[in-house]
């Protein structure tokens, strides 16, 4: 950790300017997440009055509860689908921005917007486009003779919240992948052209290899997207519902331990999924640091 | 481009344009429906727009049921929560990375760490603890409860400790033969300079408190501290009606309206932002 090379010589204020950061992170993240390694540990009665320390019990249940393993796969499922669908689109629009030179910006400002939509507004458009009684896409979805009911229909439902989470995601990956294509030096694709290399063989084998660290860094964000900011989608769609077919791992912590009150496997799921962000945000910096000096 | 192919071109603003219409679909047909009335609604599904905008502007407006707070209130209430959480964010993020990168002090190292840590805890796997901490020290139902948990951000840090990283030494050398102090010069020279980041950063921000939802839905028992999100939503869930579609997507227009404006009336800073703080 390098700082300037001379520095101002102070003995308390340095220490009163990082307080009020230290202090929030402390009180509301390290304590916390403290108490909820802790209370993954322990029995509460259900008045709240004594706890019994259990060890394991909690994960054991909880890796054998079939519900739990289900919404595992579900989750997974979930952050494939959007993964592919959001970055696929919002490559393919990248590559065709960067061709238009004189309509960029105008195209560009047109891509962007759905970043600042709320989860929970996206979730509504969906839910209205989406609705079996007069929602226009369950209406055109009828013409062809499907009869789309994501209330009862399991795989309607999950369908539902990709498209939604995808939708809102595209913007912020295609904005990503336009700035590393912008940052592909030009004399390579030319140098390229005169060789006779076509459009696509250029894409192939200069752009998108050059590309490859913001596709990497853009997988490691969207699974966190997908993990965590798409509790407003699926609050404001299907609640978990049809029969947990969209119970995903974020709002299960949430139905378990706010709806159910069953804070013990709560807090247990809460820690497995920390250890899941740790994991991702050390894979992130073991290979994107070369990209980010902290 | 390096070579000029019509037929490429062609297929590239056909791309784009596709990919424009899709996108903007969903908000497209909620604006459709928002100048309907419930009955058009209730049996169709419309592609143009109706006569009833600024009715249902003005039902959504002043719509004020039992349990909810009126309309206006939760946009007040929205408005406050998202820059609380800006100003808060870039305030204490630039003391601390000022405090990180000028001075030599002990546990510096251990400060930084403690900062870093906050990117890997989102609000989401910590719920119940940091609500019972929020319960316990009496902020449920509160400005402070709604946007102080929220407020300490690592990548706000990490975005000015880089941004001052790059400020040449010379210049806090000039700035102390001229006898200025660590205030003085965190004032006069260091602020100024920062003025695109900060601006760029609000904004962001900014659209980070405006979307919060599951927080402000633990956080407000009491309906004068809903927010937005909280209330939207809320209109959806009434069972036993038939959904009021009308209304519903005009507050859910009114809902996006604001960060998005923000976003395409400041795309140059808001990109800026965007970029930066995420790499």
């Amino acid at each position: 950790m390098d700082t300037k090379r001379t520095v101002f010589p102070s003995k308390g204020l340095p220490y009163l300017l990082v307080a009020p950061q230290l202090a929030i992170t402390l009180i509301f993240f390290i304590w916390p997440a403290s108490q909820a390694v802790k209370s993954s540990f322990e029995r509460q009665d259900p008045f709240g009055l004594s706890t019994q320390f259990v060890g394991l019990t909690h994960y054991l249940r909880l890796f054998q509860d079939p519900l739990y393993l289900t919404s595992i796969g579900r989750t997974a499922l979930f952050a494939v689908a959007v993964t592919a669908i959001s970055m696929g689109v919002a490559l393919l629009l990248a590559v065709a921005v960067s061709r238009v030179i004189r309509t960029a910006n105008a195209y560009t400002t047109m891509l962007v917007w759905p970043y600042a939509v709320a989860p929970v507004v996206a979730g509504m458009l969906f839910w209205f486009l989406f609705n079996s009684a007069t929602g226009h896409l369950a209406y055109l979805l009828r013409y062809f003779g499907v009869v789309w009911n994501a209330n009862l229909n399991g795989d309607h439902a999950m369908i539902l919240v990709i498209l939604a989470a995808s939708w809102k995601q595209i913007s912020y990956n295609f904005l990503f992948f336009l700035a590393g294509m912008q940052s592909v030096p030009q004399s390579l694709t030319e140098a390229a052209a005169i060789d006779g290399a076509g459009p696509l063989k250029r894409f192939w084998t200069i752009v998108f290899p050059l590309l490859s660290p913001t596709t990497f860094f853009l997988f490691i964000v969207n699974v966190n997207y997908v993990m965590f900011d798409t509790f407003g989608i699926i609050a404001a769609t299907t609640n978990g519902g049809p029969n947990q077919a969209t119970n995903v791992l974020v709002y299960k912590v949430y139905s378990d331990g706010f709806i159910g009150l069953n804070l013990g496997s709560s807090s247990a799921q809460s820690v497995v999924l920390m250890a899941f962000v740790i994991l991702l945000t050390i894979v992130q910096f073991r290979y994107v640091e070369r990209r980010v000096q902290y | 481009m390096v070579e000029n192919r019509p037929f490429l071109a062609v297929l590239t603003h056909l791309v784009l344009i596709v990919g424009v219409l899709v996108i903007a679909f969903p908000v497209y047909v909620a604006v459709i429906a928002m100048t309907h009335s419930k009955e058009t609604l209730s049996l169709s599904a419309p592609l143009l727009p109706g006569g009833e905008l600024f009715t249902n502007i003005a039902l959504v407006w002043n719509y004020d049921p039992p349990g909810m707070p009126p309309f206006w209130r939760m946009v007040w209430n929205s408005t406050w929560m998202a820059l609380i959480i800006m100003a808060g964010k870039i305030s204490i993020s630039i003391i601390s990375a000022y405090a990180i990168v000028y001075f030599r002090f002990p546990f510096r190292t251990l400060a930084f760490w403690l900062i870093f840590i906050t990117l890997m805890l989102p609000v989401e796997v910590r719920i119940i603890p940091t609500y019972e901490v929020v319960a316990n020290l009496g902020l449920l139902n509160s400005y402070a409860g709604l946007t102080v948990p929220l407020i300490a951000s690592a990548t706000a840090t990490f975005l000015f400790r880089q941004f001052f990283m790059t400020i040449p030494d010379e210049m806090m050398e000039a700035a102390r033969v001229d006898g200025a102090g660590p205030v003085k010069f965190f004032f006069d020279i260091l602020l100024p300079l920062s003025r695109t980041n900060i601006a760029a950063l609000s904004i962001i921000l900014f659209i980070y408190g405006w979307v919060q939802y599951l927080w402000p839905l633990l956080v407000t028992t009491r309906e004068e501290h809903f927010t937005l999100m909280v209330g939207v939503r809320s209109m959806i869930g009434l069972v036993d009606v038939d959904p009021q579609w009308n209304m519903i997507m005009a507050a859910a227009v009114l809902a996006l309206l604001p960060p998005v404006l923000i976003v395409i009336f400041m795309q140059r800073l808001f990109v800026k932002g965007l970029v930066e703080t995420e790499k």
